[in-house]
């Protein structure tokens, strides 16, 4: 992938951008343990992040995925991880299945008000008794004529407190395993969706993480997306740009820690010298920066083979997979190289350290990462 | 209306260039950026030139064809840029530089000249005045709003004690101060459109100068010796004995922030 002066200036907008308008606030939601996500996504929407590689026909940029590289990598560089990710739900993680499948007046109704920074969207598919193993949901959608009657409930939904609709992974039939789900658009308008309860979690504080509850939710069957009976395959295809933003997010998040780190180190004096003059603290961050390196240039090789539409599957999982492990690795020597600050809640290594973690079980967990691996190399017995 | 605005390209604070030991200059080869204090001028231009028919160029002065910086103008929406580069130019100070920009600005025909008070990496302070000057139009320094009524603009100049209303026929020269306006992010369509807007590239010799009036060798400055600022020192800290709050007011009154 080659950066043009078009990305040059894409990153350069974004990086100002997030400085004025999200920068000034971290530390307020973070403590607020949620942000103002219409406020913000509507303050955000106008350079276009929210429908990168979306139609122009509902507003979206007509991008090459290249710029959803640059876009992720410098929501990586937001300096929580809980923000990054609500509004990687909006571009990545609850719309991607619309944009594809969605009917037109579905994405006029839905898609273009979220591109727009108009509306806040979440997807819904994790269940009590279904995280890793999608196919286990419960959630049910019993078709009533023209509508859908929707009973379940659904957790960890990111921006649940606060979304206009949801994409909402259920069961329409009676046919096991990985068929007969649809994906369904539900406004949480509706009479019957309700907000049971508002999850405290380690990390990622400013984000609001909701668990909801589904009792005789009637929406209409034109609200599903593509295929009534293909929801489980098109969440499939979803995920993936999940992982890919997840793995472009920590591009930037490890750079600009292995920055925050050395510049520490440099500074701080110890024995009589720099912390930085130790050998051990230059071959381990060394160590990481080359493992970093090898991760951005994978990044490019991802967005390659995405712009060549080629089938991602693979770097989508392998660069998920590396990143969070990377990322956790980072933050864990970052947290110890600064010593006691390190620990501190006020110091971003504390923050990062927490919020961190979730990589590497959200969109995927490291280990559903490596059993799809495991499958497409053959080490699998399955 | 036609507005130009005047756009510095400078290297990224970021990762500022070094300067040049021959020349004692700063080193501006390699990708500029728009210089931040221009992103007021271009929002404010845009602005007034919002109505039909009405129409934003850049003109920017630098070093390799580079045009870097005037696509983030171009981004933000204004419509074309001249773009004025010639190794004659190299080592020009203020007054060539105001000599080259009042030649190139009078091409466009402008109803309005806007610019920065100053740029972030020269800090003279002295070219919008000098470009004025040059084109026998009256100047307005140190606008904090400038709004059209017919023929002449009304602005308001800040002063120390508040500000002045200063009502100008045009054309016209007018800076800008930082916060005048809130600068617009360029978009990702902005960005693109940006791409295929026109630039116009012209030498010393396109603009009728004689090169021996510019850059170095018109210079009527030398920069004789640089050397190091001098470190930042500790701050004062006042540890508040119920005085606290006075001692800091006498503080900020000193500085006449209030």
């Amino acid at each position: 992938m080659l950066e043009t002066d078009e990305h040059r200036l894409f990153r350069k907008t974004l990086r100002d951008l997030f400085e004025r308008e999200i920068e000034p606030h971290v530390n307020v939601w973070e403590s607020a343990r949620t942000f103002p996500a219409h406020d913000l996504f509507a303050r955000l929407a106008p350079v276009g992040i929210f429908g990168l590689e979306y139609d122009e026909a509902y507003g979206g940029m007509g991008a090459d995925h290249s710029f959803t590289l640059i876009a992720g990598e410098e929501m990586g560089r937001i300096s929580c991880g809980g923000i990054p990710m609500a509004m990687a739900v909006q571009m990545s993680m609850a719309t991607p299945a619309l944009a594809q499948y969605g009917t037109a007046e579905l994405k006029e109704a839905y898609l273009a008000p979220a591109i727009r920074g108009e509306c806040v969207a979440s997807i819904a598919v994790t269940e009590p008794d279904a995280g890793s193993d999608v196919a286990g949901i419960r959630t049910r959608g019993v078709r009533d004529g023209d509508q859908w009657i929707i009973n379940g409930s659904k957790l960890y939904v990111t921006n649940g407190t606060q979304a206009d609709w949801l994409c909402l992974l259920a069961r329409t039939s009676d046919q096991p395993g990985y068929q007969g789900m649809s994906l369904i658009v539900v406004p949480t308008s509706t009479d019957g969706v309700v907000v049971s309860r508002k999850l405290e979690k380690l990390g990622m504080w400013s984000s609001d993480t909701a668990e909801l509850s589904f009792t005789d939710v009637r929406v209409p069957v034109s609200n599903t997306i593509g295929e009534i009976g293909r929801g489980f395959q098109q969440q499939m295809v979803q995920f993936q740009a999940e992982r890919l933003i997840t793995f472009y997010k920590q591009v930037g998040s490890i750079e600009l820690a292995l920055a925050r780190t050395k510049a520490y180190l440099a500074e701080r004096q110890a024995f009589g010298k720099p912390l930085l003059a130790n050998q051990h603290l230059q071959f381990v961050l060394a160590e990481l920066s080359a493992r970093h390196d090898m991760l951005k240039h994978y990044a490019r090789t991802t967005a390659d083979a995405v712009m060549r539409g080629e089938d991602a599957t693979r770097y989508a999982t392998i660069g998920k997979l590396m990143g969070s492990r990377l990322q956790r690795e980072v933050a864990d020597t970052a947290v110890q190289f600064h010593g006691g600050i390190g620990y501190m809640d006020e110091h971003w290594t504390s923050r990062f350290f927490r919020d961190t973690r979730l990589d590497s079980i959200g969109a995927g967990a490291d280990e559903v990462m490596l059993r799809i691996l495991a499958r497409m190399d053959g080490y699998s017995t399955e | 209306m036609n507005v130009v605005v005047c756009v510095k390209q400078i290297p990224d604070p970021v990762a500022p260039g070094a300067l040049d030991p021959g020349t004692n200059t700063l080193n501006r080869s390699g990708k500029l950026i728009m210089d931040d204090s221009d992103n007021y001028g271009v929002e404010m231009a845009l602005q007034l030139a919002g109505g039909e028919g009405d129409e934003v160029t850049l003109v920017s002065m630098a070093p390799g064809g580079e045009t870097s910086g005037l696509r983030t103008g171009l981004a933000m929406g204004a419509a074309k840029a001249i773009l004025i580069s010639d190794e004659a130019l190299a080592g020009s100070d203020a007054l060539g530089t105001a000599k080259v920009l009042a030649a190139a600005i009078a091409r466009a025909n402008p109803d309005l000249i806007v610019m920065a008070t100053e740029s972030t990496d020269g800090y003279t302070g002295t070219l919008p005045v000098q470009v004025a000057e040059l084109m026998g139009l009256p100047s307005v320094t140190f606008a904090k709003a400038i709004s059209i009524e017919g023929s002449t603009i009304k602005v308001e100049r800040q002063t120390e004690a508040g500000f002045d209303e200063v009502v100008c026929p045009m054309p016209a020269v007018v800076t800008v101060t930082a916060g005048v306006v809130e600068p617009r992010y360029p978009s990702f369509k902005g960005i693109m459109a940006a791409k295929s807007k026109p630039v116009e590239n012209l030498t010393v010799a396109d603009l009728g100068l004689d090169a021996s009036q510019v850059g170095s060798a018109g210079s009527g400055q030398e920069i004789t010796d640089v050397s190091e600022s001098e470190a930042r020192g500790s701050g004062e800290i006042v540890v508040d004995e119920g005085d606290g709050a006075q001692r800091v007011v006498a503080f900020l009154e000193q500085l006449k922030v209030i």
